[in-house]
Protein backbone atom coordinates (compact mmCIF):
# COMPACT_ATOMS: atom_id res chain seq x y z
CA UNK A 1 0.00 0.00 0.00
CA UNK A 2 2.36 2.41 0.89
CA UNK A 3 4.92 1.90 -1.95
CA UNK A 4 2.50 3.90 -4.54
CA UNK A 5 3.43 8.11 -3.92
CA UNK A 6 1.00 9.15 -1.41
CA UNK A 7 -1.79 11.09 -1.43
CA UNK A 8 -0.64 12.71 2.22
CA UNK A 9 2.96 13.58 3.07
CA UNK A 10 3.93 14.68 6.02
CA UNK A 11 7.90 15.40 6.30
CA UNK A 12 9.47 16.59 9.90
CA UNK A 13 6.36 19.30 10.98
CA UNK A 14 6.59 21.44 13.72
CA UNK A 15 3.87 23.62 14.72
CA UNK A 16 4.53 26.59 17.65
CA UNK A 17 1.21 28.73 18.38
CA UNK A 18 1.88 31.92 20.18
CA UNK A 19 4.99 34.20 20.32
CA UNK A 20 8.18 34.34 21.95
CA UNK A 21 6.77 35.00 25.31
CA UNK A 22 3.83 32.47 25.64
CA UNK A 23 4.07 29.99 22.77
CA UNK A 24 2.76 26.10 22.85
CA UNK A 25 4.54 23.72 20.71
CA UNK A 26 1.51 21.83 19.20
CA UNK A 27 3.60 19.14 17.21
CA UNK A 28 6.95 18.39 17.02
CA UNK A 29 8.66 16.68 14.38
CA UNK A 30 5.64 14.72 13.25
CA UNK A 31 6.20 12.97 9.62
CA UNK A 32 3.39 10.36 8.23
CA UNK A 33 2.43 9.27 5.12
CA UNK A 34 -0.68 8.33 3.42
CA UNK A 35 -1.14 6.47 0.51
CA UNK A 36 -4.35 6.29 -1.99
CA UNK A 37 -7.55 4.75 -0.29
CA UNK A 38 -5.87 4.17 3.02
CA UNK A 39 -7.93 4.73 6.29
CA UNK A 40 -6.24 6.16 8.78
CA UNK A 41 -6.99 7.22 12.33
CA UNK A 42 -5.66 9.71 14.62
CA UNK A 43 -5.71 8.99 17.89
CA UNK A 44 -4.13 10.71 21.60
CA UNK A 45 -5.08 12.61 24.79
CA UNK A 46 -6.69 16.22 24.49
CA UNK A 47 -4.39 18.33 23.29
CA UNK A 48 -1.50 16.42 21.64
CA UNK A 49 -1.97 18.22 18.29
CA UNK A 50 -4.53 15.91 16.16
CA UNK A 51 -6.56 18.65 15.25
CA UNK A 52 -3.54 21.19 14.53
CA UNK A 53 -2.00 18.16 12.19
CA UNK A 54 -5.34 18.30 10.34
CA UNK A 55 -5.75 21.92 9.88
CA UNK A 56 -2.13 21.94 8.41
CA UNK A 57 -2.85 19.50 5.99
CA UNK A 58 -5.98 21.24 5.38
CA UNK A 59 -4.02 25.09 4.75
CA UNK A 60 -6.22 26.33 7.50
CA UNK A 61 -2.67 26.84 9.63
CA UNK A 62 0.48 27.19 8.51
CA UNK A 63 3.19 24.95 9.60
CA UNK A 64 6.11 26.68 11.23
CA UNK A 65 8.78 23.62 10.04
CA UNK A 66 8.18 21.51 7.62
CA UNK A 67 7.18 20.68 4.04
CA UNK A 68 3.15 19.17 4.09
CA UNK A 69 2.01 17.73 0.14
CA UNK A 70 -1.48 16.56 -0.19
CA UNK A 71 -1.88 15.12 -3.69
CA UNK A 72 1.32 16.02 -4.93
CA UNK A 73 0.61 19.81 -4.21
CA UNK A 74 1.67 22.45 -1.46
CA UNK A 75 -1.56 22.84 1.04
CA UNK A 76 -2.88 25.85 -0.48
CA UNK A 77 -2.58 24.78 -3.74
CA UNK A 78 -4.41 21.75 -2.94
CA UNK A 79 -6.94 23.39 -0.83
CA UNK A 80 -7.75 25.82 -4.06
CA UNK A 81 -8.36 22.75 -6.20
CA UNK A 82 -10.63 21.65 -3.38
CA UNK A 83 -8.75 17.86 -2.75
CA UNK A 84 -10.40 17.71 0.42
CA UNK A 85 -13.38 17.68 2.75
CA UNK A 86 -13.04 18.72 6.18
CA UNK A 87 -15.47 17.51 8.84
CA UNK A 88 -14.52 20.30 11.73
CA UNK A 89 -14.80 19.12 15.58
CA UNK A 90 -17.96 21.15 15.95
CA UNK A 91 -21.15 21.03 13.27
CA UNK A 92 -19.72 24.98 12.02
CA UNK A 93 -23.50 24.73 10.62
CA UNK A 94 -24.55 28.48 9.37
CA UNK A 95 -27.81 29.61 11.57
CA UNK A 96 -29.58 31.23 8.66
CA UNK A 97 -29.47 28.14 6.34
CA UNK A 98 -32.06 25.33 6.23
CA UNK A 99 -30.02 21.93 6.86
CA UNK A 100 -30.42 21.42 3.50
CA UNK A 101 -29.32 24.20 2.02
CA UNK A 102 -26.17 24.11 4.44
CA UNK A 103 -25.50 20.93 3.13
CA UNK A 104 -25.53 22.85 -0.45
CA UNK A 105 -22.94 25.12 0.56
CA UNK A 106 -20.23 23.47 -0.62
CA UNK A 107 -21.98 22.56 -4.23
CA UNK A 108 -23.18 26.31 -4.55
CA UNK A 109 -18.96 27.77 -3.42
CA UNK A 110 -17.50 25.42 -5.95
CA UNK A 111 -20.26 25.90 -8.97
CA UNK A 112 -21.57 23.14 -9.76
CA UNK A 113 -24.51 22.83 -11.92
CA UNK A 114 -27.57 23.65 -9.96
CA UNK A 115 -29.90 20.55 -11.08
CA UNK A 116 -27.03 18.45 -9.41
CA UNK A 117 -27.44 19.64 -6.12
CA UNK A 118 -31.05 18.61 -4.97
CA UNK A 119 -30.08 15.30 -5.69
CA UNK A 120 -26.43 14.54 -4.16
CA UNK A 121 -27.87 16.36 -1.52
CA UNK A 122 -30.66 14.41 -0.66
CA UNK A 123 -28.87 11.67 -0.91
CA UNK A 124 -26.47 12.14 1.78
CA UNK A 125 -29.33 13.29 4.26
CA UNK A 126 -30.97 10.35 3.57
CA UNK A 127 -27.86 8.45 4.34
CA UNK A 128 -27.12 10.70 7.90
CA UNK A 129 -30.58 10.29 8.52
CA UNK A 130 -31.79 13.80 8.54
CA UNK A 131 -34.33 13.18 5.31
CA UNK A 132 -37.38 14.84 7.02
CA UNK A 133 -35.03 17.24 8.40
CA UNK A 134 -33.97 18.85 5.61
CA UNK A 135 -36.24 22.45 6.31
CA UNK A 136 -35.42 22.73 9.69
CA UNK A 137 -33.04 25.38 11.03
CA UNK A 138 -29.76 24.22 13.14
CA UNK A 139 -31.18 25.98 16.57
CA UNK A 140 -34.01 22.92 15.78
CA UNK A 141 -31.68 19.95 15.98
CA UNK A 142 -30.11 18.37 18.57
CA UNK A 143 -26.05 18.53 18.86
CA UNK A 144 -26.34 14.77 17.36
CA UNK A 145 -28.06 15.77 14.23
CA UNK A 146 -25.94 19.11 13.99
CA UNK A 147 -23.16 17.06 13.60
CA UNK A 148 -24.52 14.42 11.21
CA UNK A 149 -25.58 17.40 9.12
CA UNK A 150 -22.27 19.00 8.79
CA UNK A 151 -21.06 15.61 7.79
CA UNK A 152 -23.77 15.51 4.96
CA UNK A 153 -22.41 18.85 4.03
CA UNK A 154 -18.86 17.47 3.78
CA UNK A 155 -19.82 14.61 1.79
CA UNK A 156 -22.05 16.12 -0.88
CA UNK A 157 -19.33 17.70 -3.42
CA UNK A 158 -17.75 13.91 -3.13
CA UNK A 159 -14.01 15.11 -2.43
CA UNK A 160 -11.05 12.87 -2.95
CA UNK A 161 -9.84 13.09 0.52
CA UNK A 162 -11.95 13.41 3.63
CA UNK A 163 -10.06 15.20 6.91
CA UNK A 164 -12.53 13.92 10.02
CA UNK A 165 -12.09 15.63 13.22
CA UNK A 166 -13.99 13.80 15.44
CA UNK A 167 -16.84 13.61 13.72
CA UNK A 168 -19.30 10.95 15.63
CA UNK A 169 -18.17 12.16 19.26
CA UNK A 170 -21.47 14.00 20.21
CA UNK A 171 -23.52 10.80 18.81
CA UNK A 172 -25.00 8.04 21.11
CA UNK A 173 -23.22 4.60 20.46
CA UNK A 174 -25.89 3.01 18.37
CA UNK A 175 -25.78 5.84 15.75
CA UNK A 176 -22.12 6.34 16.11
CA UNK A 177 -21.86 2.43 15.13
CA UNK A 178 -24.51 3.25 12.12
CA UNK A 179 -22.46 5.76 10.98
CA UNK A 180 -19.11 3.84 11.13
CA UNK A 181 -21.25 1.21 8.54
CA UNK A 182 -22.20 4.08 6.13
CA UNK A 183 -18.86 5.86 6.22
CA UNK A 184 -17.14 2.05 5.89
CA UNK A 185 -19.47 1.68 3.13
CA UNK A 186 -18.92 5.18 0.82
CA UNK A 187 -14.70 4.62 1.76
CA UNK A 188 -15.06 1.57 -0.27
CA UNK A 189 -17.53 2.14 -2.96
CA UNK A 190 -15.99 5.38 -3.96
CA UNK A 191 -12.27 5.07 -2.91
CA UNK A 192 -11.72 7.81 -0.43
CA UNK A 193 -9.01 8.28 1.44
CA UNK A 194 -9.64 9.60 4.95
CA UNK A 195 -7.95 10.65 7.69
CA UNK A 196 -10.01 10.64 10.79
CA UNK A 197 -9.81 11.79 14.94
CA UNK A 198 -11.14 10.01 17.54
CA UNK A 199 -10.82 9.39 21.21
CA UNK A 200 -12.94 5.70 20.99
CA UNK A 201 -10.02 3.61 20.44
CA UNK A 202 -12.83 0.31 19.22
CA UNK A 203 -13.82 3.23 16.65
CA UNK A 204 -10.45 3.36 15.39
CA UNK A 205 -9.56 -0.02 15.53
CA UNK A 206 -12.98 -1.10 13.63
CA UNK A 207 -12.57 1.86 10.63
CA UNK A 208 -8.89 1.80 10.64
CA UNK A 209 -6.47 1.00 7.99
CA UNK A 210 -3.72 1.89 10.21
CA UNK A 211 -4.11 4.01 13.49
CA UNK A 212 -1.79 6.45 14.65
CA UNK A 213 -1.25 7.41 18.30
CA UNK A 214 0.08 10.78 19.05
CA UNK A 215 1.23 11.85 22.68
CA UNK A 216 0.76 15.38 24.19
CA UNK A 217 3.65 18.44 25.18
CA UNK A 218 5.20 18.15 22.38
CA UNK A 219 2.64 16.13 20.15
CA UNK A 220 4.65 13.52 18.36
CA UNK A 221 3.74 10.18 16.77
CA UNK A 222 4.40 7.59 18.78
CA UNK A 223 3.75 4.18 16.96
CA UNK A 224 1.79 3.29 14.33
CA UNK A 225 -0.25 0.49 14.60
CA UNK A 226 -1.62 -1.53 11.50
CA UNK A 227 -5.10 -2.57 11.81
CA UNK A 228 -4.82 -6.26 9.78
CA UNK A 229 -8.54 -7.34 10.16
CA UNK A 230 -9.87 -8.02 6.70
CA UNK A 231 -12.65 -5.36 5.01
CA UNK A 232 -15.59 -5.52 4.79
CA UNK A 233 -16.06 -5.18 8.38
CA UNK A 234 -19.18 -5.72 10.19
CA UNK A 235 -21.01 -6.17 13.33
CA UNK A 236 -19.21 -9.82 13.56
CA UNK A 237 -15.65 -7.60 13.34
CA UNK A 238 -16.37 -6.02 16.38
CA UNK A 239 -16.86 -9.14 18.32
CA UNK A 240 -13.83 -11.53 17.01
CA UNK A 241 -10.49 -12.08 19.00
CA UNK A 242 -8.78 -10.20 17.08
CA UNK A 243 -10.50 -6.58 17.33
CA UNK A 244 -9.65 -7.34 21.16
CA UNK A 245 -6.24 -8.24 20.76
CA UNK A 246 -5.67 -4.82 18.38
CA UNK A 247 -7.91 -2.78 20.54
CA UNK A 248 -5.53 -3.90 24.05
CA UNK A 249 -2.54 -3.24 21.78
CA UNK A 250 -3.70 0.71 20.81
CA UNK A 251 -4.26 0.52 24.65
CA UNK A 252 -1.41 0.03 26.05
CA UNK A 253 0.50 2.15 23.52
CA UNK A 254 -1.41 5.22 24.82
CA UNK A 255 -0.95 4.11 28.66
CA UNK A 256 2.79 3.56 28.07
CA UNK A 257 3.29 6.49 25.98
CA UNK A 258 1.25 8.46 28.51
CA UNK A 259 2.96 7.10 31.65
CA UNK A 260 6.23 7.26 30.14
CA UNK A 261 5.97 10.71 29.23
CA UNK A 262 4.52 12.30 32.45
CA UNK B 1 -37.42 8.66 11.52
CA UNK B 2 -40.53 10.85 11.48
CA UNK B 3 -41.54 14.30 11.60
CA UNK B 4 -42.62 15.44 15.09
CA UNK B 5 -46.32 16.65 14.93
CA UNK B 6 -46.63 19.80 16.94
CA UNK B 7 -49.85 19.10 18.90
CA UNK B 8 -51.47 22.42 19.72
CA UNK B 9 -51.75 23.01 23.91
CA UNK B 10 -54.76 24.41 25.16
CA UNK B 11 -55.47 27.90 23.80
CA UNK B 12 -54.07 30.50 26.43
CA UNK B 13 -55.69 32.41 27.79
CA UNK B 14 -56.23 36.22 27.33
CA UNK B 15 -54.41 37.39 30.18
CA UNK B 16 -51.34 35.40 29.04
CA UNK B 17 -51.59 37.48 25.44
CA UNK B 18 -48.39 39.57 25.27
CA UNK B 19 -50.03 42.68 24.89
CA UNK B 20 -52.05 42.20 27.71
CA UNK B 21 -50.33 43.25 30.66
CA UNK B 22 -48.95 46.53 28.72
CA UNK B 23 -52.56 47.53 28.33
CA UNK B 24 -53.42 47.68 31.49
CA UNK B 25 -50.53 49.70 32.48
CA UNK B 26 -51.83 51.99 29.88
CA UNK B 27 -55.12 52.10 31.53
CA UNK B 28 -54.13 52.24 34.81
CA UNK B 29 -51.74 54.97 34.65
CA UNK B 30 -54.38 57.30 32.11
CA UNK B 31 -56.97 56.74 34.68
CA UNK B 32 -54.06 57.42 37.92
CA UNK B 33 -53.63 60.80 35.87
CA UNK B 34 -57.25 61.82 35.14
CA UNK B 35 -57.93 61.34 39.02
CA UNK B 36 -54.84 63.16 40.35
CA UNK B 37 -55.75 66.47 38.20
CA UNK B 38 -59.23 66.07 39.46
CA UNK B 39 -58.66 65.73 42.65
CA UNK B 40 -55.94 68.34 42.77
CA UNK B 41 -56.85 70.58 39.83
CA UNK B 42 -53.53 71.93 38.59
CA UNK B 43 -53.53 74.69 36.36
CA UNK B 44 -54.17 72.95 32.59
CA UNK B 45 -51.39 74.72 31.40
CA UNK B 46 -49.00 72.75 33.88
CA UNK B 47 -51.43 69.61 33.14
CA UNK B 48 -54.09 69.19 31.34
CA UNK B 49 -55.67 65.62 32.18
CA UNK B 50 -55.99 62.96 29.56
CA UNK B 51 -59.56 63.22 28.44
CA UNK B 52 -58.72 67.01 27.60
CA UNK B 53 -55.81 65.96 25.40
CA UNK B 54 -57.85 63.23 23.95
CA UNK B 55 -60.63 66.57 23.09
CA UNK B 56 -58.04 68.10 21.53
CA UNK B 57 -56.30 65.26 19.52
CA UNK B 58 -59.96 64.40 18.08
CA UNK B 59 -60.50 68.03 17.12
CA UNK B 60 -57.66 68.36 14.71
CA UNK B 61 -56.92 64.62 13.80
CA UNK B 62 -56.73 65.30 10.41
CA UNK B 63 -54.30 68.20 10.85
CA UNK B 64 -51.80 66.53 13.62
CA UNK B 65 -52.08 63.06 11.02
CA UNK B 66 -50.48 65.59 8.02
CA UNK B 67 -47.81 67.71 10.41
CA UNK B 68 -47.08 64.33 11.87
CA UNK B 69 -46.68 63.02 8.20
CA UNK B 70 -44.35 65.76 7.20
CA UNK B 71 -42.11 65.15 10.04
CA UNK B 72 -41.90 61.42 9.72
CA UNK B 73 -40.32 61.91 5.71
CA UNK B 74 -37.91 63.79 7.66
CA UNK B 75 -36.94 61.25 9.85
CA UNK B 76 -37.11 58.63 6.90
CA UNK B 77 -35.19 60.27 4.49
CA UNK B 78 -32.80 60.96 6.93
CA UNK B 79 -32.58 57.11 8.06
CA UNK B 80 -32.41 56.33 4.62
CA UNK B 81 -29.50 58.44 4.13
CA UNK B 82 -27.90 57.91 7.58
CA UNK B 83 -28.34 54.02 7.43
CA UNK B 84 -27.05 53.89 4.05
CA UNK B 85 -23.61 55.85 4.31
CA UNK B 86 -23.44 53.92 7.55
CA UNK B 87 -23.22 50.64 5.75
CA UNK B 88 -21.47 51.89 2.57
CA UNK B 89 -18.99 53.00 5.57
CA UNK B 90 -19.14 50.11 7.41
CA UNK B 91 -18.18 47.50 4.64
CA UNK B 92 -15.03 49.35 3.84
CA UNK B 93 -13.76 49.90 7.33
CA UNK B 94 -14.51 46.03 8.01
CA UNK B 95 -12.05 45.07 5.54
CA UNK B 96 -9.29 45.97 7.17
CA UNK B 97 -8.79 45.32 11.08
CA UNK B 98 -6.49 47.79 11.66
CA UNK B 99 -8.63 50.47 10.51
CA UNK B 100 -11.59 49.52 13.06
CA UNK B 101 -9.61 49.36 15.92
CA UNK B 102 -8.63 53.21 14.57
CA UNK B 103 -12.03 54.68 13.62
CA UNK B 104 -14.50 52.36 15.79
CA UNK B 105 -13.72 54.06 19.43
CA UNK B 106 -14.19 57.47 17.22
CA UNK B 107 -18.07 56.16 16.08
CA UNK B 108 -18.30 54.84 19.76
CA UNK B 109 -17.73 58.21 21.01
CA UNK B 110 -19.72 60.14 18.83
CA UNK B 111 -22.85 58.26 20.92
CA UNK B 112 -22.21 60.41 23.67
CA UNK B 113 -22.14 63.59 21.39
CA UNK B 114 -25.40 65.76 21.40
CA UNK B 115 -25.95 66.15 17.75
CA UNK B 116 -29.11 67.73 17.75
CA UNK B 117 -27.24 70.61 19.29
CA UNK B 118 -25.75 71.07 15.63
CA UNK B 119 -29.53 71.66 14.05
CA UNK B 120 -28.62 75.10 14.28
CA UNK B 121 -25.57 75.03 12.45
CA UNK B 122 -27.46 72.53 10.31
CA UNK B 123 -29.67 74.96 9.52
CA UNK B 124 -26.99 77.95 8.28
CA UNK B 125 -26.08 74.76 6.19
CA UNK B 126 -28.95 73.35 4.78
CA UNK B 127 -31.72 76.13 5.32
CA UNK B 128 -34.55 76.21 7.43
CA UNK B 129 -36.72 73.95 5.26
CA UNK B 130 -36.72 70.04 5.84
CA UNK B 131 -32.73 69.91 4.22
CA UNK B 132 -31.32 70.68 7.76
CA UNK B 133 -33.49 68.37 9.70
CA UNK B 134 -32.90 65.28 7.06
CA UNK B 135 -28.96 66.24 7.46
CA UNK B 136 -29.19 65.99 11.59
CA UNK B 137 -30.87 62.48 11.47
CA UNK B 138 -28.59 60.99 9.22
CA UNK B 139 -25.93 62.40 11.22
CA UNK B 140 -27.51 60.47 14.28
CA UNK B 141 -28.20 57.26 12.12
CA UNK B 142 -24.52 57.19 10.70
CA UNK B 143 -23.12 55.99 13.76
CA UNK B 144 -25.02 53.49 15.53
CA UNK B 145 -25.11 51.81 12.06
CA UNK B 146 -21.62 52.13 10.93
CA UNK B 147 -21.12 50.82 14.92
CA UNK B 148 -23.24 47.54 14.27
CA UNK B 149 -22.52 46.86 10.93
CA UNK B 150 -18.76 46.64 11.18
CA UNK B 151 -19.04 44.67 14.55
CA UNK B 152 -21.24 42.18 12.40
CA UNK B 153 -19.61 42.04 9.71
CA UNK B 154 -16.33 40.94 11.69
CA UNK B 155 -18.86 38.70 13.78
CA UNK B 156 -18.11 35.60 12.08
CA UNK B 157 -16.81 32.47 14.25
CA UNK B 158 -12.89 31.72 12.75
CA UNK B 159 -14.39 28.31 12.28
CA UNK B 160 -17.51 29.11 9.86
CA UNK B 161 -14.47 31.38 8.05
CA UNK B 162 -12.48 28.32 8.01
CA UNK B 163 -15.19 26.42 6.42
CA UNK B 164 -15.51 28.94 3.21
CA UNK B 165 -11.88 28.43 3.20
CA UNK B 166 -11.74 24.78 2.72
CA UNK B 167 -14.22 25.67 -0.11
CA UNK B 168 -11.69 27.86 -1.69
CA UNK B 169 -14.30 30.45 -1.48
CA UNK B 170 -13.74 33.82 -2.72
CA UNK B 171 -13.63 37.06 -0.44
CA UNK B 172 -16.71 38.07 -2.36
CA UNK B 173 -18.54 34.27 -1.50
CA UNK B 174 -17.27 34.71 1.74
CA UNK B 175 -18.69 38.35 2.47
CA UNK B 176 -22.32 37.38 0.62
CA UNK B 177 -22.71 34.29 1.98
CA UNK B 178 -21.23 34.30 5.20
CA UNK B 179 -20.47 38.05 6.67
CA UNK B 180 -22.98 39.55 5.79
CA UNK B 181 -26.19 36.73 7.12
CA UNK B 182 -23.97 37.42 10.47
CA UNK B 183 -24.24 40.99 10.41
CA UNK B 184 -27.94 40.97 9.96
CA UNK B 185 -29.07 40.75 13.10
CA UNK B 186 -26.48 43.33 14.60
CA UNK B 187 -27.82 45.61 11.43
CA UNK B 188 -31.44 45.71 12.35
CA UNK B 189 -30.72 45.70 16.30
CA UNK B 190 -28.82 49.20 14.72
CA UNK B 191 -31.76 50.27 12.55
CA UNK B 192 -34.56 49.44 15.72
CA UNK B 193 -32.45 51.88 17.42
CA UNK B 194 -32.10 54.54 14.60
CA UNK B 195 -36.44 54.59 14.18
CA UNK B 196 -36.73 55.94 17.83
CA UNK B 197 -33.31 58.46 17.15
CA UNK B 198 -34.64 59.51 13.38
CA UNK B 199 -38.27 60.95 15.10
CA UNK B 200 -36.50 62.27 17.75
CA UNK B 201 -34.00 64.18 15.88
CA UNK B 202 -36.46 65.34 13.03
CA UNK B 203 -38.80 66.94 15.95
CA UNK B 204 -36.17 68.55 18.07
CA UNK B 205 -34.42 70.18 15.32
CA UNK B 206 -37.59 71.39 14.30
CA UNK B 207 -37.65 73.30 17.58
CA UNK B 208 -34.81 75.36 15.76
CA UNK B 209 -37.13 76.82 12.98
CA UNK B 210 -38.72 75.35 10.36
CA UNK B 211 -42.49 75.42 8.70
CA UNK B 212 -45.50 75.44 10.57
CA UNK B 213 -47.38 71.98 9.46
CA UNK B 214 -44.54 70.06 10.90
CA UNK B 215 -44.75 68.57 14.27
CA UNK B 216 -41.79 70.21 16.68
CA UNK B 217 -42.92 73.32 14.85
CA UNK B 218 -46.65 73.02 16.43
CA UNK B 219 -45.48 71.60 19.59
CA UNK B 220 -43.20 74.57 20.32
CA UNK B 221 -45.36 77.04 19.60
CA UNK B 222 -48.63 75.75 21.36
CA UNK B 223 -46.55 74.87 24.14
CA UNK B 224 -45.22 78.66 24.23
CA UNK B 225 -49.02 80.37 24.38
CA UNK B 226 -49.49 77.75 27.04
CA UNK B 227 -52.25 75.51 24.61
CA UNK B 228 -50.62 72.38 26.47
CA UNK B 229 -53.48 70.01 25.58
CA UNK B 230 -52.48 70.29 21.85
CA UNK B 231 -48.65 70.05 22.45
CA UNK B 232 -49.66 66.73 24.83
CA UNK B 233 -51.78 65.40 21.64
CA UNK B 234 -49.17 66.18 19.33
CA UNK B 235 -46.62 64.19 21.24
CA UNK B 236 -49.10 61.08 20.91
CA UNK B 237 -48.89 61.56 17.15
CA UNK B 238 -45.16 61.16 16.93
CA UNK B 239 -45.33 58.53 19.56
CA UNK B 240 -47.44 56.91 17.05
CA UNK B 241 -45.80 57.57 13.94
CA UNK B 242 -42.37 56.50 16.28
CA UNK B 243 -43.88 53.33 16.47
CA UNK B 244 -45.54 52.43 13.35
CA UNK B 245 -41.69 53.38 11.94
CA UNK B 246 -39.90 50.56 14.31
CA UNK B 247 -42.83 48.06 13.38
CA UNK B 248 -42.26 48.16 9.94
CA UNK B 249 -38.78 47.90 10.31
CA UNK B 250 -38.97 45.02 13.17
CA UNK B 251 -41.60 43.29 10.02
CA UNK B 252 -38.48 43.51 7.53
CA UNK B 253 -36.22 41.91 10.22
CA UNK B 254 -38.26 39.02 10.56
CA UNK B 255 -39.42 38.84 6.37
CA UNK B 256 -35.09 38.92 6.00
CA UNK B 257 -34.38 36.19 8.68
CA UNK B 258 -36.97 33.40 9.17
CA UNK B 259 -34.55 31.35 11.16
CA UNK B 260 -34.76 33.71 13.93
CA UNK B 261 -38.56 32.87 14.10
CA UNK B 262 -38.97 31.06 17.00
CA UNK B 263 -42.18 29.03 17.41
N1 LIG C 1 -5.14 28.74 17.74
C1 LIG C 1 -4.34 28.30 18.74
N2 LIG C 1 -3.59 29.17 19.44
C2 LIG C 1 -2.78 28.75 20.44
N3 LIG C 1 -2.65 27.49 20.81
C3 LIG C 1 -3.37 26.56 20.16
C4 LIG C 1 -4.27 26.91 19.09
N4 LIG C 1 -4.84 25.79 18.63
C5 LIG C 1 -4.35 24.79 19.37
N5 LIG C 1 -3.45 25.24 20.29
C6 LIG C 1 -2.70 24.41 21.24
O1 LIG C 1 -2.09 23.35 20.52
C7 LIG C 1 -2.20 22.14 21.22
C8 LIG C 1 -2.85 21.10 20.34
O2 LIG C 1 -4.19 21.47 20.11
P1 LIG C 1 -5.16 20.60 19.21
O3 LIG C 1 -6.44 21.33 19.12
O4 LIG C 1 -4.48 20.24 17.96
O5 LIG C 1 -5.35 19.30 20.13
P2 LIG C 1 -6.26 18.02 19.88
O6 LIG C 1 -5.35 16.84 19.86
O7 LIG C 1 -7.13 18.21 18.72
O8 LIG C 1 -7.12 17.98 21.22
P3 LIG C 1 -8.64 17.50 21.41
O9 LIG C 1 -8.61 16.02 21.41
O10 LIG C 1 -8.98 18.05 22.77
O11 LIG C 1 -9.45 18.09 20.32
C9 LIG C 1 -2.97 22.45 22.50
O12 LIG C 1 -2.03 22.52 23.56
C10 LIG C 1 -3.60 23.77 22.26
O13 LIG C 1 -3.61 24.52 23.46
MG1 LIG D 1 -9.16 18.50 18.41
Amino acid sequence: MAESTPIIAVDKVSKIYGNANASTVALKDVSLSIAKGEFVSLVGPSGCGKSTLLRLIADLDKATQGTLLVNGHAPDVARKNREYGFVFQAPTLYDWRTVERNAELPLEVMGRAKADWKPRVDKMLAMVGLRDFHDHYPWQLSGGMQQRASIARALSFDPAILLMDEPFGALDEFTRERMNMELLDIWQTTHKTILFVTHSISEAVFLSSRIVVMTPRPGRIATVVDIDLPYPRTFETRESPRFFELMTVVRETLKEEFVGHE
Amino acid sequence: MSVVEIVPGPKPSIWQRPWVAPLIVFVAVVGLWEALVLIFQPPVFLLPPPSLIWQSLAGQFGALMSYGFNTFLEAVGGFVIGCSLGLVVAMFVARSPRLSELLLPFAVASNSVPIVAMAPIAIVWFGIGPGSKIAIVAVMCFFPTMVSAVRGLTAASPDAIALMRSYAATDWQIFSKLRVPTSLPFVFNAFKICTAVSMIGAIVAEFFGGAVNYLGIYIKTQASILKTPDAWAAILVACFYGLFFYFVIALLERWLMPWRRMP
